[in-house]
């Protein structure tokens, strides 16, 4: 006869902390939470709130890994708690709201200003230079492989993990970081923008955008959605020039190459 | 019309720190075979000072030729540290904020950077005291002048720690080129990374090891030369064919 295991009682340390409230100060609260299968930081969170504390605040919207609402600390590493299954992790547990953007209430934090800010400054949007905007105008046909290429940029959402993990925003938080930096390669990789090389190195080549970039890498260890960030901030010497639309490397190729020349 | 002048120095700022870096590094791995020949016996590692005095293309040993190199190292030395200290935690808050950063994150790759930083500032003062004298004295070098420098002049200290700071800071600065500039990137960047990480570890453990086994044959040599500390080596040869009285 098999003897079932007892569920282990997960430990929760969450740092709480008001910043809205003077009287408040940051502290850790230990919560007790029995496990079960398949259970996720997620679910966890969501366990206390209903059972043990209501005032608790944490964001979240697709419960899937989809939305990047509810990245967080998880023992000092930045991810998202809904994939985070407690099984790979140890029964001490410690949970912070990431840092660098602005601290709503415990774990929930408003990223969405420090990346309204990063797309107004790096001008994430299709620049075509057209006076006018023909509505009625056919979009000009596009590879299906290139298609997929700025598609695998474009599965970026924004969930600030690469953000946290940089060793370089710490330091210096006008650095535009991993999800700035690919925000701009997939914009160069785009047919449609007309910015020229000139223009979009004016826009990332200096100390701020990708010459600020030391190669830590923990950017594209935590990014949630694995996206290729370690190649995307590469800088490669070679220049490609008759192949450089196929590339997915273009960008500084294409952007810093002529700059050295 | 006036065209508009974009900044290229942030990019050749860049370019310097890469291109400095690499040279030295790959600079040091030869430094290091040369110095290491001792091991293979004081003759070997006397013909390698000769090679290097020029004596084998002019029949006549030019320490100045040593003392060039070592003085081009030196200005590349200084470029490299002067563009490198850009990356620099640049007060007291911000090396607190690094510093609890890698605590907390226990990233492999920061800590490393971390590593790079720690030991290029060592550099800045190991690194410079080396080069000047080799600069200075670039007639002192061979099986006894070396080791008399290591052992009666005291130098056996900051050898310890410059080789430490040195081959630490080269194998990851080389590792960290490698990533920044997409070499030996291929098809799959996460796997050769991998491989680019084991790659410098073997590289620091066989250099470390190379290098401290050639440290303690300097050690020992001039230890048993320390009574006669001064006196210069020369090749049986040359004595009994009576070059030199």
């Amino acid at each position: 006869m098999s003897e079932e295991k007892a569920p282990r009682i997960l430990k929760i340390n969450i740092l709480r902390f008001d910043p809205n409230n003077p009287q408040d100060f940051p502290q850790i609260q230990t919560f007790e939470v029995e496990e079960a299968y398949g259970m996720t930081l997620y679910v966890v969170l969501n366990e206390i709130r209903e059972h043990q504390d209501n005032s608790l605040m944490f964001d979240f919207v697709c419960r899937a890994g989809i939305c990047g609402s509810c990245s967080m600390l998880v023992n000092g590493r930045p991810t998202l708690a809904c994939r985070t299954l407690t099984s790979k992790l140890d029964e001490n547990i410690t949970l912070a709201p990431l840092p660098l953007f602005k601290l709503i209430k415990d774990l929930s934090i408003y990223s969405g200003e420090w990346m309204h800010y990063l797309n107004e400054h790096l001008e994430t949007w299709i620049h075509d230079k057209e006076k006018e905007v023909n509505v009625d105008k056919l979009e000009e046909r596009m590879e299906p492989a290139l298609a997929d290429e700025i598609y695998e940029l474009d599965r970026c959402v924004e969930c600030g993990c690469c953000v946290a993990a940089c060793g370089t925003i710490q330091m210096k938080p006008s650095f535009v970081g991993a999800v700035g930096l690919n925000k701009v390669a997939r914009y160069h990789l785009d047919p449609r923008d007309k910015r020229t090389d000139e223009e979009y190195y004016e826009l990332i080549g200096d100390e701020n955008g990708v010459f600020g970039c030391m190669t830590l890498l923990g950017c594209e260890d935590v990014c949630p959605k694995d996206l290729p960030l370690q190649s995307k901030i590469s800088i490669f010497k070679k220049n490609d020039a008759k192949n450089r639309t196929q590339k997915l490397e273009i960008y500084i190729q294409t952007v810093i190459y002529p700059c050295y020349s | 019309m006036r065209t508009k002048q974009i900044d290229k120095s942030p990019a050749r700022l860049d370019f310097i720190q890469s291109a400095s870096g690499l040279i030295l590094a790959l600079f040091m791995w030869g430094h290091m075979f040369f110095v290491s020949t001792i091991l293979l016996g004081k003759d070997v590692m006397y013909q390698v000072t000769l090679f290097f005095e020029g004596y084998y293309f002019f029949a006549e040993s030019y320490p100045l030729i040593v003392t060039i190199i070592a003085g081009t190292v030196f200005v590349i030395f200084i470029l490299h540290a002067g563009v490198a200290m850009r990356k620099f935690p640049s007060s007291y808050k911000q090396y607190k904020i690094l510093k609890n950063h890698i605590e907390t994150f226990k990233h492999a790759d920061t800590k490393l950077w971390f590593w790079q930083i720690f030991t290029g500032f060592a550099m800045f003062f190991l690194g410079s005291v080396h080069l000047y004298i080799i600069m200075t004295n670039s007639t002192e070098i061979g099986p006894y002048a070396s080791a008399d420098r290591v052992v009666s002049e005291w130098m056996w200290p900051l050898y310890i720690l410059l080789l430490l700071a040195v081959e630490l800071h080269g194998s990851i600065g080389l590792y960290r080129l490698c990533l920044k500039w997409g070499w030996f990137e291929g098809k799959d960047a996460k796997t050769s990374r991998v491989k680019l990480r084991q790659a410098k570890y073997a590289i620091t453990i066989f250099f470390l090891t190379l290098g401290f086994l050639t440290l303690a044959a300097y050690i020992k040599i001039g230890l048993e030369h320390q009574d006669r500390a001064g006196e210069r080596y020369h090749i049986e040869k040359t004595v009994v064919q009576g070059v030199k009285s």
